[in-house]
């Protein structure tokens, strides 16, 4: 009796003590996870898309924000947290056969307008003031709160843009234009002011890689339609509403999106359009983004993925003592530069406008250069004679 | 003793929030009503009504809870101390020569807004029946920018609001009400409705595929009894819907709520007191054979609207044996015999407004007014805002009717300013009866500032239609109406003396081209500039400033010694 009393009291503490131990074992796998949890970064998204163009025959513009649009608004971003954009009104429009939709595909088989569209920015009031002034968050105080951005440092923002466009601009509306400097600068003041975590900047207009040359901000991905001197194509005309419907590049990133939801583990760098779609050779800029595009996931910012994970047991945090000291190094940098600086000191002009996009290595100089050196060559000696390679060598 | 307990609880929970709030929460109350009416013309009409009473101070008190009565109207009521606001979209032009005058008026296109001055702490609220009297002290409008609460009336509403200029009062309004004056364009992107009751028939593909539709929101103080000792808030939302029959019904003139909204009715709202459907059944008691409306109505209605005797059927969403029978109600109305192709009967009053003349530099601007009743005639007053670049010549307003001239009873005019203000142009005219007045005026365009001009000049610039009102004759007397038992409809029109009703019409909106510049000018100029400089006065600087040397030829040189060792190599001769 006792050596069974015994015996059962061993194998109860045997127990608790496995369970302990499994229990441990399974608080610090809670705690690793629970770290991986804050590390991650972003906590909140934001959409703004931006249609620029104006008229009927500019429908595929307006096709192409709405089902990006449809797309962020499914994977999970309220309409509170997107700023759309629209220059012209085709769902209403006297010309359209279909009034109040907007169709993506031929056939008329997508609506992207819907039931619930909510359009912040419409017809006159998409301009480039507008546009950099939701950037950059100086609105005037009136205001509604729809038409801000209000994002803060932990943001992930997706800025949408698509119109026509040439080297260096983008056209809005037919009546001006914003440079890729103007954006550069803007994306630079919401860096300053801590307005986003990751930036992800996909333009779809001609020579869209013109766009994102000249940004110098860090954590910005950028994706293009189409290189510099390439157009960017429409997809494909319906009959029956007589103009195109969507974009090339539009329509693919469409149709990807159409195949996540909001659990996928796809990555960025799975979002590459095919040549024999796009016919043009769509850009992308990854040199500004720390992280590395195959562990960007595209629900970081074409969804709002809430990460939730239910436990019963208690978590202590630790601070990790390395985190913690670069941070504190950064913000040590920072108030460094806190002091009072001069006006012209304070832009490092010499830096924005001598840097080089990327360091190549280095080659030998071929081609038009050799060509060109061995021109200048010749003449020099035919003008001043062959008698004065003697001093030089 | 364990069953007592849970039953004290539960009486103590009853208790509770009884005990704890300070006052009962003001009542409101929902009604909503759908009314089709087939017009002359052979298209249909729908008119939904969804009224909202609320007993509430709200001006007064600081309001936290809201039931039925939305929040966001709710707010913008008591923040900005408005006293009634009408706010009205529109696509479509009602065409009163066909369809008759409509049951809510609304001008196309446009954004009409009214909003009373400031109610003063001392002054009481005014209702509407009797005359109001002005407040003692009005507030002025913040002047950093008065256009703060349209702002947050567009995010609500989800919609564009445009406006150039200064708010206007006219003259004949009670004082410190003042309308918008130029709305150009404003569109309407979406609404959104909760889907019970009769707004289940409210989708929008079905909506925008219509010839006229037009949404309002009216929002005014009712009195709660005769003495008018409290207020409440009522909340009107509007839509009316025109559609064309002749598509929808594939030729015949029949109709059905299926066929039209592609919906039908399944349920009451469960918030709404009154959900009723009242079909317009006037030509059928007068032979038997003409139509028929399925499901039969159980009861109707017979009332004196807009001049004429008219006959409803009732469905009321909130009898059960209605529904019940089947689970969804779709009501139609069926032909029997085609009816005889007869003119349709033409409205006392109605107006047609143009721009005429040739060229961008002048115009001439007229209304013709038509009245149409055999023997009577009756005043209206005419009311036009023109925008500030169509210069108004008035010493050119002429009135003519039946050929001789009209001098108005009563005439009014603002001048515009430049950018701030538009023409305000407001007359009292007596149609004579059986006529046509024509009321012209002519007018310069002006030229823009070039920054001013939109992105797409060239489409043309808006001028909002004129408003008219008038007590048009009834042909049958009405009598007054009562408030709470009679249909919403109804109420739209109330009547103090039966002989005449009121009805306000609104023209068409006209679409004026200004002298619009080649933006690519600056552009061609420079180029055009300097390659004349470039050509002309290069040519001439490099002519007057070159020195030309008479050169000696050079013997040597690497290429002729390396050409001469060639030709040495070769065995022909150097050069």
């Amino acid at each position: 009796m006792a050596v069974t009393d015994s015996l059962s009291r061993a194998a109860t503490v045997l127990a608790t003590v496995l369970l302990l131990s499994f229990g441990s074992v399974a608080a610090s796998h809670i705690e690793d996870q629970a770290e991986q949890f804050f590390r991650s970064g972003h906590t909140n998204n934001w959409a703004v898309l931006v249609c620029t163009s104006r008229f009927w025959f500019n429908y595929r513009h307006v096709a192409n924000t709405l089902s990006v649009y449809r797309s962020v608004k499914r994977l999970g971003i309220p309409d509170s947290h997107i700023v759309l954009m629209l220059a012209d009104d085709m769902a209403c429009n006297p010309r359209n056969p279909k009034p109040a939709t907007v169709f993506s595909h031929k056939n008329m088989e997508l609506n992207v307008y819907g039931d619930d569209v909510e359009v912040d920015y419409r017809s006159y009031e998409v301009t480039v003031e507008n546009f950099l002034r939701v950037l950059t968050g100086r609105i005037p105080p009136s205001t509604p709160r729809s038409k801000r951005l209000l994002s803060d440092d932990r943001s992930n923002i997706l800025i949408y843009m698509t119109g026509h466009g040439g080297n260096g601009f983008l056209k809005f509306q037919d009546s001006e234009e914003i440079t890729n400097i103007e954006l550069a600068d803007a994306f630079e003041q919401m860096w300053q002011k801590r307005r986003y975590n990751e930036l992800l900047f996909i333009i779809d207009t001609c020579q869209g890689a013109s766009m994102y040359e000249r940004f110098y901000s860090p954590n910005i991905m950028a994706l293009a339609s189409s290189q510099v001197g390439e157009d960017s194509l429409s997809h494909q005309p319906d009959p029956a509403i007589g103009v195109h419907l969507m974009d090339r590049y539009t329509f693919y990133v469409l149709e990807f999106l159409e195949e996540i939801n909001p659990a996928s583990q796809t990555n960025m760098n799975d979002l590459v359009c095919p040549k024999s779609l796009c016919v043009s050779t769509p850009g992308h800029r990854t040199d500004l983004f720390q992280r590395d595009p195959k562990n960007v996931l595209i629900t970081d910012f074409f969804g709002s993925v809430r990460k939730v994970e239910i436990t019963t047991e208690t978590i202590k945090l630790q601070q990790d003592s390395e985190i913690m000291e670069s941070s504190y190094k950064e913000d040590q940098m920072d108030e460094k530069l806190m002091e009072p600086l001069k006006y012209a000191e304070q832009l490092p002009v010499a830096q924005i406008i001598h840097q080089k996009p990327k360091l190549k290595d280095w080659h030998p100089p071929g081609g038009f250069i050799l060509g060109l050196w061995a021109l200048i060559i010749m003449v020099f000696f035919k003008t001043y004679g062959i008698k004065h390679m003697k001093f030089i060598f | 003793m364990a069953a007592a307990m849970p039953l004290a609880l539960l009486v103590l929970l009853l208790l509770g929030p009884g005990g704890w709030c300070l006052a009962e929460p003001p009542r409101d109350s929902l009604r909503e009503e759908l009314v089709i009416t087939p017009l002359p013309s052979g298209d249909v009409a729908a008119t939904f009504q969804f009224r909202t009473r609320w007993d509430s101070e709200l001006q007064r008190e600081g309001v936290s809870h809201y039931r039925l009565f939305p929040k966001a109207l709710g707010q913008l009521i008591s923040k900005y101390s408005l006293r009634e606001l009408h706010l009205s979209f529109t696509q479509g032009f009602w065409r009163t020569r066909y369809w008759g005058p409509p049951f809510l008026q609304a001008p196309s296109v446009w954004i009409n807004l009214g909003r009373s001055s400031v109610m003063s702490s001392q002054g009481s609220s005014a209702p509407l029946s009797t005359s109001s009297t002005p407040p003692t002290q009005s507030l002025p409008l913040p002047p950093s920018n008065p256009w703060v609460w349209p702002m947050t009336l567009t995010t609500t509403f989800c919609a564009m609001l445009c406006c150039r200029g200064r708010w206007s009062a006219p003259k004949t309004s009670p004082p410190g009400r003042s309308s918008c004056p130029v709305v150009p364009r404003a569109s309407l992107i979406s609404f959104h409705l909760l889907q019970a009751g009769l707004s289940v028939l409210l989708k929008a593909d079905r909506l925008f595929h219509t010839s006229y539709h037009s949404q309002a929101v009216h929002i005014r103080p009712v009195c709660r009894n005769a003495r008018c000792t409290s207020i409440s808030w009522e909340l009107r939302q509007t839509l009316s819907v025109v559609f064309d029959a002749f598509i929808t019904g594939q030729g015949k003139k029949d109709w059905s709520l299926f066929r039209m909204f592609s919906r039908t009715l399944t349920e009451p709202c469960p918030l709404a007191s009154e959900s009723r459907v009242y079909v317009d059944i006037t030509t059928y008691n007068q032979d038997n054979e003409t139509l028929e409306v399925h499901p039969p109505p159980t009861t109707t209605y017979q009332d004196v609207i807009l001049g004429t005797r008219k006959t409803y059927a009732i469905y009321d969403l909130l009898d059960t044996a209605m529904i019940n029978n089947s689970r969804n109600l779709n009501i139609q109305l069926k032909w029997k015999r085609p009816p005889e192709n007869e003119a349709p009967p033409v409205p006392f009053l109605h107006a047609q407004r143009y721009v005429s003349g040739y060229g961008l530099q002048k115009g001439e601007l007229s209304t013709l007014l038509y009245n149409t009743h055999p023997y009577r005639a009756f005043p209206v007053l005419l009311l036009d805002t023109v925008p500030w670049y169509l210069r108004l010549y008035v010493h050119t307003l002429t009135i003519t009717s039946k050929g001789k001239e009209n001098k108005p009873s009563y005439i009014h005019y603002q001048p515009a300013q430049d950018r701030l203000q538009p023409h305000l142009l407001e007359m009292l005219i007596q149609l004579p009866a059986n006529s046509v007045t024509k009321v012209s005026i002519q007018f310069e365009r002006a030229l823009l500032k070039w920054t001013e001009y939109t992105p797409d000049p060239n489409h043309g610039f808006y001028v909002s239609p004129s408003v008219l009102s008038a007590l048009v004759p009834s042909m049958v007397a009405a009598k007054p109406v009562d408030w709470e038992e009679s249909p919403l409809f109804n109420s739209l029109f109330p009547v103090s003396d039966g002989s005449n009703y009121f009805v306000r019409l609104y023209t068409e909106p006209l679409l004026v081209n200004l002298p619009t510049p080649d933006f690519s000018m600056p552009y061609n100029v420079i180029c055009l500039t300097c390659t004349v400089v470039a050509v002309c006065y290069g040519s001439f600087y490099n002519l007057l400033t070159r020195t030309f040397h008479i050169e000696e030829p050079r013997t040597g040189g690497l290429a002729k010694r390396l050409a001469n060792l060639i030709r040495r190599a070769r065995g022909v001769p150097p050069l």
